[in-house]
């Protein structure tokens, strides 16, 4: 099972997206598509990805809804920026988090967390000393971020990948 | 009703879709330095994308979908190129 | 006109409405693109355009052709999850260039002797 499936979870995506693109559950391209996702992952093994592992559902579930919440609500703080007759003085600017999340799975995931709420950026993570760069596009305390970024994302994706 | 309400509103987001790709030529074209006009260029192929989607709703049909699809991929690798260009290339400006 | 008027009521003003918000949140993204002086702040007005406003229309498109076509149309989803990946990686790259070469300017600049400008190397200059 292992040789076989090396990466069930990348598998069972392609499948679903082979599935996706055609639009059809017919059997032919279901067999096309477990093919593919047979195929695929056998190419991963050749670059030789980390190994990672996934638990706890329950904290998936909660993650993704407060992802989706802060999503909407800095779509709104910053759409109110712009729109913003005459700008206040804001103050733009870089601010270091230290992290004690390690995984690489994990680090991609907040990337991505991190980026898709808007006024905030990803700009680097150093893994020797594991500090975290991000750029803030309203900036009023320096604590508050690395408080938000630590509590509301790292504690619970340290639950689901470690 | 509610058709022309629909007919009405997809006008009006295309509107609104075209009036950004405006904004993000703008941003292409303006500068004032390498890094904006890349920023610019992939603002705009976000909106294009979107318009797209906007017109297949219009004419229900999927063929659309297709062309969102293929402009995601090609602008994504077409931005990263260039972004790879402006950390390794000497630009000039 | 031929999709999109055979809509029943309901599911053709949730499109309509998805559609009005995810163009408005695109064009308000732009519009900073304008606006926004700076250029570390700019990086961040397309991400309204990239997150909810394909979100929602994305949304508009699944809703309108699942009642369309009575069948569940689900295909937007891999748009979806494209762009999620996809978006981060675009932008730190940019902002990371952007910051490589304001540092690479602000070395040349010193080693010019009697530059007179000031530019540090962590901020960046006005847009015009």
């Amino acid at each position: 099972m292992r040789r076989l499936l090396p990466f069930p979870f990348l598998s069972g995506s392609l499948l679903i997206a082979w599935l996706l693109l055609n639009q059809t559950t017919a059997p032919g391209q279901v067999l096309l598509g477990c093919g593919l996702a047979l195929l695929g992952p056998w190419i991963l093994t050749l670059l030789q990805p980390p190994k990672g592992r996934i638990r706890r559902p329950g904290a998936i579930a909660r993650l993704c809804w407060r992802v989706l919440l802060d999503i909407v609500r800095s779509n709104i703080a910053v759409a109110r920026i712009i729109l913003r007759p005459r700008p206040r003085d804001r103050t733009p600017g870089f601010v270091n988090i230290p992290l004690d999340l390690q995984d690489p799975y994990g680090l991609a995931v907040l990337a991505c967390i991190i980026t898709a709420t808007p006024g905030t950026l990803w700009v680097n993570h150093d893994p020797a000393t594991r500090v975290l760069m991000i750029h803030v596009l309203d900036l009023i305390e320096e604590g508050d971020w690395i408080r938000t970024i630590k509590n509301r994302y790292e504690r619970l994706l340290q639950e689901i990948f470690e | 009703m509610s058709a022309t309400w629909l007919t009405w509103s997809l006008t009006l987001a295309q509107i609104m879709l075209a009036l950004a790709m405006a904004c993000a030529v703008f941003r292409l074209l303006r500068g004032p330095r390498a890094q904006d006009r890349v920023l610019g260029l992939d603002a705009l192929y976000v909106n294009a994308m979107l318009l797209l989607l906007t017109f297949g709703i219009r004419s229900g049909s999927t063929l659309y979908f297709e062309a969102a699809l293929v402009i995601a991929l090609l602008g994504f690798v077409g931005t990263v190129a260039l972004v790879k260009f402006l950390l390794r290339g000497e630009v000039i400006e | 006109m031929i999709g999109a008027t055979e809509l029943p009521g309901w599911a053709a003003i949730t499109t309509a409405l998805l559609v009005l918000v995810g163009a408005g949140l695109t064009l308000t993204g732009s519009l900073g693109l304008l606006r926004l002086q700076r250029f570390y702040e700019r990086v961040h007005a397309p991400t309204l355009g990239a997150t909810l406003g394909t979100g929602s229309i994305l949304i508009a498109s699944m809703v309108c052709f699942t009642v369309l076509q009575t069948r569940p149309v689900l295909h937007e989803i891999l748009i979806a999850v494209f762009m999620t990946i996809t978006t981060p990686i675009t932008l730190m790259l940019l902002v990371r260039a952007a910051l490589f070469r304001d540092r690479h300017e602000a070395a040349r600049r010193e080693s010019m002797a009697g530059a007179s400008s000031g530019e540090r190397p962590d901020t960046d200059r006005p847009a015009s």
